[in-house]
């Protein structure tokens, strides 16, 4: 029943940016290993770190928890934080829990570049 | 997993429900129980949007379970019910989860506030806006019992939904 590949993350630098992004579903069972690739980004300083969720189709509470302790750090380190790529069930959990207009959100990655 | 645990099993629903199975308090059960939600729903008549917050509200709620109730120990265990339901106000779904963990008083499970951006807190909210009606109880003993039901067509508010104050 334990399913420890229901979420992949792929990294990369794209100019000054990092791009984090997951894959799969973000509840409590794989949300600290989203916690660890975005802390492990922000740790490097980049000037913008993109979470990509493009591959995301589901998230819940726990995932929205990383996301939000990611911005908080962002803001502490002078590091703009950039979701792009929600899927409409993913956005209607930013809306359920009214997170829609913290983040700065894109609807790709070039966009998320610029924003 | 260092649990004594077995694989979740099917057993006899007592009730009628569709789906009646028994965890480990061990979150990496919960991408399996999500996928049987899904199919349980749809089998039920929820379409997809409606599928994905019913399933979204029961992740929510066993993670409590396991994070709160059995405060991280992965050998707790967790009864878990669905099955249709047609009450005065409609016809729908109804998710009844047992545990034997931390007991509370169900008047102190709250939503937090929301203006308060921070990690955490917000499965109760989530809870409570996808279902249409949420009852937290003591069950007799030890452990807590949340039952939930969502109607298929939603309409007006569930009349006898009563905030989750039972118990």
């Amino acid at each position: 029943m334990a399913d420890k590949s229901s979420l992949t993350i792929r990294v990369e630098t794209r100019g000054e940016a990092s791009v984090v992004a997951p894959a799969g579903e973000v509840g409590y069972h794989e949300a600290p290993a989203l916690r660890s690739a975005l802390r492990e980004s922000l740790d490097r300083k980049p000037s913008r770190l993109i979470v990509d969720l493009t591959g995301i189709h589901y998230m819940a509470t726990p995932g929205l928890a990383t996301l939000i302790e990611a911005l908080q750090i962002s803001k502490r380190t002078n590091v703009v934080l950039v979701l792009c790529g929600l899927t409409d069930r993913v956005r209607a959990v930013f809306e359920i829990a009214r997170l829609q207009t913290v983040f700065r959100i894109a609807p790709d990655v070039d966009a998320a570049t610029t924003l | 997993m260092g649990s004594a645990f077995q694989s979740p099993r099917a057993t006899t629903a007592p009730d009628g429900a569709a789906v009646c199975i028994e965890l480990a308090s061990n979150p990496a059960y919960l991408c399996s129980v999500r996928s049987m939600m899904g199919v349980v729903c749809r089998r039920i008549g929820f379409g997809d949007a409606a599928t994905s917050k019913v399933v979204l509200a029961v992740d929510e709620a066993l993670a409590n379970v396991m994070k709160h109730g059995y405060e991280r120990r992965l050998d707790g265990r967790i009864w878990l019910r669905a099955a249709r339901e047609t009450r005065e106000t409609g016809e729908g779904i109804r998710v009844v989860i047992e545990d034997e963990g931390r007991q509370v008083d169900p008047c102190d499970i709250k939503s937090r506030d929301l203006e308060d951006i921070r990690p955490g807190g917000l499965g109760v909210h989530i809870i409570r806006e996808i279902m249409d009606d949420v009852r937290y109880e003591c069950r007799d003993g030890k452990g807590m019992r949340l039952t939930l039901f969502k109607r298929l067509d939603r309409g007006a508010r569930d009349p006898s939904t009563t905030g989750g104050c039972v118990g």
